[in-house]
């Protein structure tokens, strides 16, 4: 196993590098530094030398790759692609277009953005697959019937109508809750409970009939056949035999989103005011603010890759069959 | 019988080179001048390849059967109706031109620089009907007050009428609710009798077609009992004519739903934003799709260090996440759009330029998902014994996989294609807040929505450009979604096992 681990963090390196090389193009060599300066500093009236301060200060005055001014090694790392890109990898991701430290910033925001997300992802799995079994049981029936209806038109709501309407019924209309806003400790339960329901909500009508397709694929087997044999009740089977079965499947679907909670909800956050990382990136999208959208465009893929490695790891606990080697 | 199968194709042909000839005739006889944005050119381009396919599809037996069950469901048959209505109005949207300015006799031509498309022109009436800023749906008044000068002194702080809605009425208050319950009504008979004509032409063709009696055909669609479900589709029918005819009697009178911040007709923006809706959810699988099943292909057949390749390069893909790989797309070309400027003309270029780019990105995001799925079928199919067989004989892999592979993995193709769509029509509104979506000049449901989102604070509430965006986009993704319903459960072979 662990040797299974160390392989898999080496495979996860030329991925990464890749993940880098690809920012670092769309960021740096599809837009020179120049273009970047004069896009901060507005249009017209640019001087030379204000571009050039910008780009010192931003530390974007270096080569893209190979400085032919320096000596020994820093002709590799006094350039933009060491300074921006590479250092990445230790999780050092430099300072944002105001000079705040982005690293600081995201340690800070992830609470906020954890607060929201594992809640939603615990009460959603739980709800989705309860309804899943529901429909199962009652499979090929009305209920079935109309609860597959049911989940399609609430896939064809736009999450954003879930929130909007959220917002105005239930912050506006009822003031049940505040409409947005953020507190820490339990004072700031008041501002989570709608978020969440809305997360919720959002997510009942395509992971209802996921998992409703993958237990009806698992019901069709014939290990469900002989448990029904033996004069199981249905109930037994569902929960004994058909939900321990699916539990690959789930888990394939499942685990991979575990790390990448970290990053929060882009739509939620930005919605309600919580300060995570959601809607951190959101503001670094719309102030075009590069530096940080480039650490989340890594910390992102480094969370994704790590997910992926859970997901196997998960499969030993819950799979006898599998071993990692 | 064997002359017409192999010239499935002659029929379908012949009618879209018409079709092409006249778009490009027709504008010259109007004295306009054609217009080609980039998106119309694929959009036409997607067109004749849908054409064509269905001419084949139509042409084989084996072909043919599975969607002959997709149509047998109601549900599919009826949402089918609903998305090709959206599609002609997108189609009628994506024929640009510019309108030539009044001269002098014999001066030279000047053309408009805008362009306008043919719905623009059929729906003239919305969109040249501005008023000064918000209005509620069928509002006579103003939504805000205003200081109107009394004509014997004095100011007043009054609802002023509106320019154009309910104008024509000369007691409003009293009239108003008259006018629309006769407007209505007349549009409940005049779709019934349209309903009629139809169904007695389609009914009397298709009579002559299948040589069938007339009124035993008539009998059999009123009944319910034709092998397709034609009632459901006759009565879908019914209801977007009622809906349509209902639009065209009162949105010439009214603001059916009410005018935006600068005073535009939001039914005329919600009708705009059909094609953008439709270009993001096709143009982007039709340019993801060569990619995703060469690749896909290629990495379950040859494997080896093909498949390595690929595989790193959809994971590498796979692990940024979307919204911020189509963040940084797009920031990027921004930048660039806003560096160059002279590169593009007119600003309706420059917009159609980024949906375009937009399309693209999302293209890149979505089509490992797919890439996988396809890799894995090949990786299957290549291992059954009539592809060794061939692989025996020497055939060569290009043919192996052009004859072998590529027909018993479009079912999968067709499925996602169909499933995609929705999502990215969803997606493009979720974009569009974020501020990575579709230029904010061009018009499309997520721009409507971020619009009026600013005004949810109101009171009282601005509510209307909301409901209208999202109620046709629900409405346009339900009916995908419900059709991709029956699509899978027709193609994909596992479904049917179940039943």
């Amino acid at each position: 196993m662990f040797a299974y681990i160390i392989r898999r963090f080496f495979y996860a390196l030329p991925i990464l590098l890749g993940v880098n090389l690809l920012t670092f193009a769309l960021f740096f060599i599809v837009n020179p530094a120049d273009d970047m300066a004069r896009m901060h500093l507005g249009q017209k009236h640019v001087t030379e030398e204000a571009v050039e301060k910008w780009k010192v200060e931003h530390g974007y005055h270096n080569p893209l790759f190979y400085n032919s001014e320096k000596a020994g090694v820093e002709t590799l790392t006094e350039t933009i692609f060491y300074k921006k890109s590479v250092r990445l990898f230790v999780f050092d991701f430099g300072y944002a277009d105001d000079g705040r430290p982005i690293g600081r910033d995201i340690i800070e925001r992830m609470w906020p953005s954890l607060a929201i997300a594992i809640p939603i992802f615990l009460i959603g799995i739980l709800i989705n697959i309860s309804f899943a079994l529901l429909l199962v049981f009652f499979r090929s029936t009305y209920i079935d019937i109309w609860g597959v209806v049911l989940c399609v038109i609430l896939m064809s709501v736009s999450t954003l109508f879930y929130i909007i309407g959220g917002q105005f019924v239930i912050g506006k209309l009822m003031q049940l809750v505040p409409i947005s806003g953020y507190d820490t400790g339990w004072s700031g339960f008041k501002f989570l409970v709608l978020p969440v329901v809305i997360g919720v909500i959002g997510g009942i009508g395509s992971s209802t009939r996921w998992y409703r397709t993958i237990f009806l694929e698992e019901i069709g087997k014939d290990y469900v056949r002989t448990a029904r044999a033996k004069g199981l009740s249905e109930i037994t089977v569902l929960f004994r035999h058909v939900l321990k079965n699916a539990m690959i499947p789930i888990l394939t679907g499942v685990v991979v989103i575990i790390p990448l909670l970290f990053m929060g909800s882009l739509l939620l956050e930005s919605f309600f005011g919580v300060p995570g990382l959601g809607s951190y990136t959101i503001d670094a999208i719309r102030n075009q603010d590069f530096a940080i959208v480039r650490s989340m465009v890594f910390l992102g893929s480094v969370l994704y890759i790590f997910g992926l490695l859970l997901t196997d790891i998960s499969y030993t606990l819950v799979d006898p069959r599998v071993r990692l080697s | 019988m064997n002359n017409v199968e192999q010239k499935w194709w002659l029929w379908p042909a012949i009618s879209l080179f018409t079709v092409l000839v006249l778009l490009n005739v027709l504008p010259g006889f109007f004295a306009l001048k054609a217009t080609y944005l980039w998106t119309d050119i694929f959009i036409f381009l997607l067109l004749v390849m849908v054409v064509m396919f269905s001419a084949y599809i139509r042409s084989k037996e084996h072909l043919s059967r599975p969607w002959k069950r997709v149509f047998e469901r109601k549900m599919a048959m009826a949402s089918a109706v609903v998305l090709f209505v959206f599609v002609v109005v997108g189609l009628l949207d994506s024929i640009h031109f510019r309108l030539p300015l009044t001269q002098q006799q014999g001066a030279e031509v000047h053309y408009s620089v805008d362009v306008s498309s043919v719905l623009d022109v059929l729906t003239s009436d919305l969109h040249e009907k501005i008023e000064k800023t918000y209005s509620a749906p069928f509002a006579i008044q103003a939504f805000t007050k205003e200081t109107i000068d009394l004509p014997g002194g004095g100011s007043q702080r009054i609802y002023p009428r509106l320019k154009y809605g309910g104008a024509h009425l000369e007691k409003p208050e009293e009239q108003r609710m008259a006018d629309i319950t006769w407007r209505s009504a007349n549009s409940v008979w005049q779709s019934i009798i349209a309903m009629l004509f139809l169904l007695l032409v389609v009914t009397m063709v298709s009579a002559r077609y299948t040589r069938q009696k007339f009124s035993f055909l008539l009998t059999q669609v009123l009944r319910g009992e034709t092998h397709l479900p034609w009632r459901v589709a006759i009565l879908v029918t019914w209801v977007i004519l009622l809906i349509v005819l209902f639009l065209i009697n009162t949105a010439t009178h009214y603001h059916v739903f009410g005018t935006d911040k600068v005073g535009q007709d939001v039914l005329y923006l919600s009708l705009k934003s059909i094609r953008t809706g439709l270009v993001i959810g096709s143009l982007t699988t039709m340019v993801m799709l060569p990619f995703a099943v060469l690749m896909g292909v290629m990495a379950g057949y040859f494997q080896g260090w093909i498949d390595d390749v690929i595989q790193y390069i959809y994971t590498t893909l796979n692990s940024i996440p979307g919204v911020l790989l189509i963040a940084a797309a797009i920031l990027s070309i921004q930048v660039f759009i806003s560096n160059h400027p002279d590169m593009f003309g007119t600003s309706i270029e420059r917009s159609d330029l980024r949906l375009l780019a937009l399309c693209f990105i999302l293209g890149i995001t979505s089509w490992t998902g797919l890439c996988r799925l396809l890799r894995g079928e090949a990786f299957k199919l290549r291992e059954l014994e009539y592809i060794q067989a061939a692989q025996a004989f020497g055939v060569k892999n290009l043919r192996i996989i052009s004859r072998h592979i590529l027909p018993n993995i479009m079912h999968i193709v067709l499925i996602i294609v169909v499933l995609d769509f929705s999502g990215l029509v969803l997606a493009e509104a979720v974009l569009s807040y974020v501020g990575v979506g579709v230029d904010p000049s061009t018009n499309s449901w997520g721009n409507m929505i971020n619009a009026a989102r600013l005004e949810m604070a109101r009171e009282p509430l601005v509510w209307w450009s909301l409901a209208a965006a999202f109620s046709f986009m629900f409405i346009l993704v339900l009916a995908a979604n419900l059709f991709s319903d029956a699509v899978r459960d027709a193609f994909d072979p596992r479904m049917q096992r179940q039943k």
